[in-house]
């Protein structure tokens, strides 16, 4: 009874340990990579910037959730020799036909979208992953809340392309980016 | 029936296993490692580890990602556990076992997300799940716990190089039909559109039901081989 007890312990320290080491290994790699990524969507999403933006964001409250909770947005902003080219920030469409689709969307300072990415999605694969492509995101270029009802999907009397056989995803993308832009206006208020 | 044909087979090997004096024997090594490119090939005739099976085979290159994967894992099981087997007592094997695997899985995706990010993404969630994958479970109390570490990391190799197979086979029978792609190169949309027809994908190969249907007809075909190959003996 003791040796049982005795063996599955050492075997898990043993575990732990080595666990812990390799952890310890990959953490600065992963941490790299997540960064990347990061920066790699704000170059597709914002004009040519060369400040170094993922230090100077700001982390700003927009509301809070059923639970209480606040919902917190990171603002990146791009600039280029200290002129503002525009604001880059993450939305969540909530409403996605497979679980949240999380958006980056880059707005220029005259409030007009400059670019969207799709940071993560669950989409089926061959029909709602379509948000994926570059023909379908570059839409979204220079629309702006002026736009009224015209950004929407075309089902909804909008000018937004749907799918045939998928209209979820590219609604829950263009309802979210529109929310987006709501944000951006309350946050950026008259200034710009 | 099959129950029995494995509890034979289980009987057979444990007698070998006793009567086995030199500690390296080719002949016995390759056919550790041939046994699971067919004979029993882990998808096609145990029918092990279908569940990730079904869910990651969307493209070739994801079948690949995780063969390789599994392959790494299932080597480095059964070497750890092969190692370990005379100090594993026999009551708690299970929970040893799992200890092993799972700190493996857990080293696999680490590595994954810090060097091969881009599969990592692809894969997701499935690779945390090579802990319940049945035929890494199955090789260690099989094989692994009862022969010595050579022909354990070889029965290791053998199996996980049958399970990728199969999984590029599944993972390259859904990405054509349902995408035109293979390994991303437009193979029948390009095929297609040399006579100027665009290819209408299969989309339901992509989507899960494609997944059982395709793997249900593989293990046909695969099953009628092997009636054809015992008819001819």
């Amino acid at each position: 009874m003791v040796r049982l007890i005795l063996v599955l312990t050492i075997f898990c320290l043993v575990a732990a340990a080595a666990l812990a080491k390799v952890y310890d290994i990959t953490k600065g790699p992963i941490a790299e990579q997540e960064r990347l990524k990061t920066i790699s969507g704000l170059k597709a999403v914002l004009p040519a910037f060369n400040n170094d933006l993922d230090k100077e964001a700001t982390e700003v409250i927009v509301g809070q959730d059923k639970k209480g909770r606040d919902i917190k947005i990171k603002f990146y902003k791009g600039k280029l020799d200290e002129n503002p080219v525009g604001t880059a920030f993450q939305v969540i469409a909530p409403d996605g036909y497979a679980g949240n689709i999380s958006i980056l969307m880059g707005v220029g300072p005259d409030r007009k979208v400059s670019g969207i990415e799709i940071i993560s999605h669950k989409e089926t694969p061959g029909l709602g992953n379509k948000i994926q492509k570059d023909e379908w995101k570059g839409q979204f270029k220079g629309r702006s809340l002026d736009d009224g009802p015209k950004l929407a999907v075309k089902k909804d009397g909008g000018e937004i392309d749907q799918f045939s056989g998928a209209t979820i995803s590219p609604r829950a993308v263009v309802n979210a980016v529109k929310k987006g832009l709501e944000i951006y206006k309350k946050e950026s208020g008259n200034g710009g | 029936m099959a129950d029995r044909e494995i509890s034979t087979s289980e009987m057979t090997e444990a007698v070998e296993a006793v009567e086995a004096t030199s500690w390296l024997d080719i002949k016995e090594l390759s056919g550790d490692l041939v046994r699971g490119l067919w004979e029993e090939i882990p998808l096609f005739r145990l029918v092990l580890g279908t569940c990730p099976t079904l869910a990651v085979t969307t493209s070739a290159t994801n079948g690949v990602g995780m063969g390789i994967a599994t392959m790494f894992v299932l080597v480095a099981s059964n070497i750890m556990i092969s190692i370990l087997r005379k100090v594993i007592p026999d009551m708690v094997r299970i929970p040893a076992f799992i200890i092993v695997i799972a700190s493996f899985v857990t080293i696999t995706d680490l590595m994954m997300a810090a060097f091969t990010p881009e599969l990592h993404h692809s894969l997701g969630i499935f690779i945390p799940l090579i802990v319940v994958n049945c035929i890494v479970l199955a090789r260690a109390e099989a094989f692994a716990s009862k022969y010595n570490i050579i022909r354990s990391a070889a029965d290791g190799l053998g199996m996980g190089i049958g399970f990728t197979l199969v999984l590029i086979l599944l993972g390259s029978t859904r990405e054509i039909l349902g995408n035109g792609t293979w390994f991303d190169l437009p193979v029948l949309t390009g095929l297609m559109g040399l006579f100027n027809y665009e290819y209408q994908p299969m989309i339901v190969m992509i989507l899960p039901p494609g997944a059982f249907i395709g793997l249900g007809l593989w293990v046909a075909l695969a099953n009628k081989i092997e009636e054809k190959r015992k008819g001819k003996k």
